[in-house]
């Protein structure tokens, strides 16, 4: 995918999109008009600190720092945005 | 409302993009056999101001517009579904502005975490109603257009509304929603179809579903009057992906591939009671929009058991989930997984056995009734029959017997 994330970027979820956490499904989704995604775990961290303030940098840091024993997650954290910007479910705000 | 409506896109557009996703291999599940109700739509009213010639609801559907559920069974059905597990609220009918509670079945439907859509004419629409709606936290509206011409407008519909719709569109934009259209496609708008996206652009459309028709209700009725050309079919498709390399993702384009032209049938509904549930205006569940015309079943109904019972127990949603109830050519066929035999109700309309391959399979036996039913629709003398507009009257007349009039080689009143 040609969408070059930098570490200074900072992404919201696109306009008419929600995020929410399904209790029915165990998993949190990305709903939007004609259709819905359903993340799992890796995925769902990531977007849930998505909010038009985080910059990728301090998302990537929040989630080493959450996740400690998780191995190069940086390569996963930067290909989950790719996909999501790709897709069209982030919008970039700066 | 087509049969096609965006439920169906919904889902299979969802599981395009897991299946894409997980062969990204980027994090996020599949789950293909999903057996929660993901998307509830709520056929609220079977009212309509409009008439429209390719309307899927039943030919009999003046019977069920006495017996409507309260708004208190409503907002019991959202909750009892949400509880299974529907996200995905489509608001729809008929008309579902013709009743007067929608505002208060927006508020529980936001309460409850639904991701919901008012599925409309546009008919009804106020500035008043659409900002309680704003405010009570209707996610989207998706708006019906019909053609670029009022003509073509006016006569599908059997009603004047083309400069009322044109104000709507404006006045759902306006308030900040998502601009959703939904164009049910047929003989007399496919030529159109460069214009109609231009249309949607002008109107400033995020989203835009062309539905081609499909034969259920009214639009089975009127089949030879509203079936194009399968070269007017390719044409179409062929503008579409035109417009979506123009347009890129600033709107998406749905095109809904109409089956009687293609050799493979589409797995209905993504597969019967796998995601989808209806509730019906009287409160009949059903898991596909004309599964009454099926035999044998008896539909379970909110008044009597619950969503839940529905769902998982009733014998009505388990009667065609799997494979287990297929038949030779489906049984042993390696499509099957891809399209589960297509839709019962149109095997059963046409054929008159429910079980039977989806007579739009080039591998069915009754394959022969589609080819016929192409044949018809460019025979003059039929083609020229009049209209049968969906209207209470005609209604009527269908739901006491008085008429059988052109249903007469379909195995259910469709």
């Amino acid at each position: 995918m040609e969408n070059n994330i930098q570490h200074s970027d900072i992404y919201a979820l696109a306009h008419h999109h929600r995020f929410q956490w399904e209790e029915a499904q165990q998993s949190y989704v990305i709903l939007f008009p004609e259709g819905m995604v359903k993340l799992h775990g890796g995925a769902g961290e990531v977007i849930k600190r998505v909010n038009g303030k985080a910059s990728v940098a301090d998302i990537v840091a929040d989630l080493k720092a959450a996740f400690p024993e998780a191995e190069g997650i940086e390569a996963d954290i930067i290909g989950m945005f790719e996909m999501a910007v790709g897709k069209a479910w982030l919008r970039k705000i700066n | 409302m087509t049969q096609a409506s965006l439920g169906e896109s919904v889902v299979q557009k969802a599981i395009k993009n897991e299946k894409q996703v997980q062969a990204q291999n980027n994090g996020v599940a599949a789950n293909i056999t999903q057996t929660q109700p993901l998307w509830l739509l709520a056929e609220i009213t079977y009212r309509c101001p409009l008439h429209c010639a390719f309307c899927y609801n039943p030919t009999d559907y003046d019977k069920h517009t006495h017996n409507e559920l309260s708004t208190e069974q409503w907002i019991q059905a959202l909750r009892d579904a949400r509880k299974l597990g529907a996200i995905q609220l489509g608001i729809s009918g008929g008309e579902p502005l013709l009743r007067d509670d929608i505002e208060e079945i927006v508020v529980e439907a936001h309460k409850l975490g639904y991701y919901s859509n008012l599925i409309t004419s546009g008919v009804g629409l106020t500035e008043k109603r659409i900002q309680a709606f704003k405010e009570g936290g209707l996610d989207h509206i998706q708006l019906s257009m019909h053609d670029i011409t009022e003509e073509i407008n006016n006569f599908i519909t059997n009603t004047k509304t083309f400069e009322l719709k044109k104000k709507v569109a404006a006045m759902i934009k306006s308030h900040g929603y998502p601009m959703v259209l939904n164009v049910v496609i047929h003989r007399y708008n496919i030529g159109h179809m460069r214009e109609i996206l231009e249309m949607a652009d002008a109107l400033g459309a995020d989203y835009i579903e062309l539905a081609n028709t499909q034969y259920y209700g009214w639009s089975l009725v009127n089949r030879n009057q509203l079936m194009p050309l399968k070269e007017q079919v390719d044409e179409a498709e062929k503008i579409t992906n035109e417009f979506r390399e123009k347009f890129g993702s600033k709107m998406k384009i749905f095109f809904v591939v109409p089956d009687y032209f293609s050799n493979r049938p589409k797995k209905c509904m993504n597969g019967w009671g796998e995601v989808f549930m209806i509730v019906t205006a009287n409160g009949d569940v059903l898991p596909c929009h004309s599964a009454r015309v099926l035999p044998g079943l008896e539909f379970p109904n909110v008044r009597e058991n619950g969503l839940e019972w529905a769902w998982k127990e009733s014998p009505a949603f388990n009667k065609y989930r799997g494979d287990d109830w297929m038949k030779e050519p489906c049984r042993t066929c390696p499509e099957k997984e891809n399209d589960l035999g297509g839709c019962r109700c149109q095997a059963f309309l046409l054929s008159g056995d429910a079980e039977s391959a989806d007579p739009v399979c080039s591998l069915s036996p009754n394959h022969y009734l589609i080819e016929k039913a192409i044949e018809d629709s460019k025979n003059p003398v039929l083609a020229s029959q009049p209209i049968i507009f969906r209207t209470d009257k005609n209604s009527k007349k269908y739901a006491s017997g008085e008429s059988t009039e052109r249903i007469e080689e379909f195995h259910a009143l469709p």
